[in-house]
């Protein structure tokens, strides 16, 4: 990449330097292309009539403008035998994903923090095991977990789902909050004991401040795994607590009749906006905290 | 005087590594003792067990009279300056200074008080509001400073704080330091790798190798009279001259031979030195080794040696000749006439030698 730069920024740049460079952006260019396609298919389909979609070419751009379908999809359309349309289930999963990044955060702070800074017998054996829990694929857990949350009593509702999202993320969130504070000088947390402070006092008033790019890393993880999840979501709820992932198969599966492709797209992309929102609000930090732990600060 | 920092006979293992042996020291108040050595002599761990910071294995320490081995660092009344010197990167350099009060609840009149004390004494008051990525070594070591200083503690434990700044600064600082110590009359602990910080700062040094305390004594002692041939080569730039050497009784005191390759022996008189065995390493600083006729005495000994290197170096000049197998330095004033490959006659001063023995490297006089 060096000599790349280099040669570039050469006085003399000959020919093929610069056609190899605009090769580079044209093949980047198609890439993004080829990925914006299936976005823009279901963009102007979500805002075509279903007659429009009969007569009309999949990647044509809409004649005639309408919001009928994402209206449908938010509050009409039917999953099963209800028709209220996504809203509930869409409240469900803000209801089930927000707590979740949220405990999961922080109980990822604290640990990586303790395996971090306080360097205790087994530490690392803890971690590896911590570590070992990112890598268990969702369906071994599925039946031990149901009879756990049976025993709990939390089957089937939204705090159950919270348990389970808490549980499957504190693997990650302490794996990136280790990586990150494990950079930060040991120094520091002995200067804060000699002043006096204890364990909470030095996460709260010296650690926690500092985390603004791992917290960014860590919360857009998992709003997107927690949010985007389908398989937890269809195993541990019921009818009235079922996340917007699970409605939105049911839209596009018991569609009686006419299929309704509109309303499936609008109701695709309304599942879709909350993680793409938290992306395009922090997305600079993520990029930055993933390689903050590479650039001593 | 009742001593305010007593260890004894402390020990510190990592799993079956031994780190420290048997560390006996004592200072009074008012002391500043530098814990000296090559790295991972094990000083700064010593210095973290002072602390609190790393428990200890065996042994007890009492700082102001009070058993403190088994007391949390909070509760030792001490401060601690780091070698990268820890401040919070997310506080100003005033919250910095004052996150020790606002953590022991000290009100926040006494605070402001305190930390405009310590701001102007270090002159860093219009750095208060900074944050310590804006400020630059030299200032973020003050402010490491005053963050101790504020504390008005028994004991400050300084680790290594110099060795992050470049040369000049240090020499500053290090001034800076002793200062602070003649103006507070307050007890310090130093580590440092440098001997010359320790010889400059310290009223006791304590030299440490694979953790185990090689001497303890005044900078003057340790410089003077070094217990084994470690302190001596490790105390003292350039280094102290060891020369293998033969001592033979004879009536007036004990003959001293010294092998030179391609000429006779160099034999040298030590009316002094006795019991000597017949080999000896016989140990003498630069500075003691002059040109002939610039040193007098009844001690000291002229003899003609061949110089093989002069280096000036502006104040003195040094030349080095080879005794014994070994590159001797003597320290000559800087307008010797000394000549590369030249016979040069010079005088040794036998009152201020060292003799070691040359298996367990012990001083034998």
């Amino acid at each position: 990449m060096t000599d790349f730069t280099q040669s570039y920024d050469a006085p003399r740049r000959n020919y093929s330097q610069l056609a190899l460079r605009w090769l580079l952006f044209a093949l980047l260019g198609l890439f993004a292309l080829f990925y914006l396609m299936p976005l823009f298919v279901m963009v102007t389909t979500s805002l075509k009539s279903l007659e429009e979609i009969r007569t009309g070419s999949l990647v044509a751009l809409p004649r005639e403008v309408t919001f009928d379908a994402w209206r449908t999809a938010w509050s009409e359309t039917c999953t099963g035998v209800k028709c209220e349309g996504l809203k509930p289930y869409f409240w469900n999963s803000v209801l089930m994903t927000v707590p979740a990044v949220i405990i999961a955060t922080l109980l990822g702070a604290v640990n990586g923090y303790v395996i971090a800074q306080w360097r205790f017998k087994g530490a690392n054996l803890i971690f590896s095991l911590m570590l070992f829990g990112c890598f268990i694929p969702f369906q071994v857990v599925l039946l031990p977990m149901a009879r756990s949350l049976g025993i709990l009593g939390l089957a089937g509702s939204i705090p159950g789902l919270i348990l389970v999202h808490v549980i499957y993320g504190i693997g990650f969130t302490t794996l990136f909050f280790r990586n990150y504070y494990v950079t930060i000088p040991s120094e520091l947390t002995k200067a804060a004991k000699v002043d006096g402070a204890g364990f909470f006092r030095i996460f709260w008033s010296i650690f926690l401040p500092l985390s603004l790019p791992i917290v960014v890393v860590t919360v857009i993880w998992q709003f997107t795994n927690i949010w985007n999840d389908f398989l937890f979501g269809v195993s541990f709820s019921q009818s009235g607590t079922q996340p917007v992932t699970v409605a939105l198969n049911n839209i596009v599966n018991s569609t009686t009749g006419v299929k309704e492709y509109n309303v499936d797209m609008a109701a695709a992309i309304i599942a879709a906006l909350p993680t793409l929102l938290v992306y395009v609000v922090a997305g600079k930090y993520f990029i930055r905290g993933l390689t903050a732990g590479s650039v001593k600060g | 005087m009742a001593p305010i920092l007593d260890i004894k006979q402390l020990y510190k293992n990592y799993g079956s590594v031994e780190i420290l042996k048997d560390i006996n020291v004592a200072i009074e108040p008012g002391d500043f003792l530098v814990l000296v050595g090559p790295s991972g002599c094990g000083k700064s761990t010593l210095l973290n067990c002072i602390a609190g910071l790393e428990p200890i294995t065996g042994g007890t320490l009492s700082i102001g009279g009070k058993d403190m081995t088994h007391v949390s660092p909070k509760d030792r009344d001490i401060a601690m300056v780091f070698q990268s010197y820890a401040l919070y990167p997310t506080m100003s350099v005033a919250k910095n200074i004052t996150f020790g009060m606002k953590v022991r609840g000290v009100d926040a009149a006494t605070q402001e008080q305190k930390l405009n004390e310590v701001a102007s004494q270090l002159q860093i008051e219009q750095l208060l509001n900074r944050r310590p990525g804006q400020l630059s070594g030299g200032q973020r070591q003050r402010v490491a400073m005053g963050r101790a200083l504020v504390r008005d503690p028994k004991l400050f434990l300084f680790d290594e704080p110099l060795s992050n700044l470049d040369a000049k600064l240090r020499v500053e600082m290090r001034s800076e330091i002793k200062k602070l110590h003649q103006n507070l009359g307050a007890t310090m602990v130093y580590v440092t790798h440098d001997q010359i910080e320790a010889m400059t700062l310290a009223t006791k040094i304590v030299v440490l190798k694979g953790g185990v305390v090689q001497q303890i004594g005044t900078p003057a002692e340790i410089y003077n009279r070094p217990a084994n041939l470690f302190v001596a080569d490790f105390m003292g730039s350039p280094a102290m001259n060891l020369i293998p050497a033969k001592a033979t009784k004879n009536g007036t005191g004990t003959q001293i031979e010294i092998a030179r390759e391609g000429a006779a022996p160099l034999m040298l008189t030590d009316t002094h030195a006795e019991n000597l065995p017949q080999d000896v390493i016989l140990g003498l600083r630069p500075e003691d080794i002059a040109e002939a006729g610039f040193r007098a005495g009844e001690d000291v000994q002229v003899a003609e040696c061949h110089i093989d290197m002069v280096e000036p170096a502006g104040a003195d000049t040094f030349v080095v000749s080879e005794l014994g197998g070994k590159q001797v330095t003597a320290r000559l004033h800087a307008e010797t006439g000394a000549q590369p490959g030249q016979p040069l006659p010079l005088a040794f001063d036998l009152s201020k030698v060292s003799y070691f023995a040359p298996g367990s490297g012990e001083r034998l006089n």
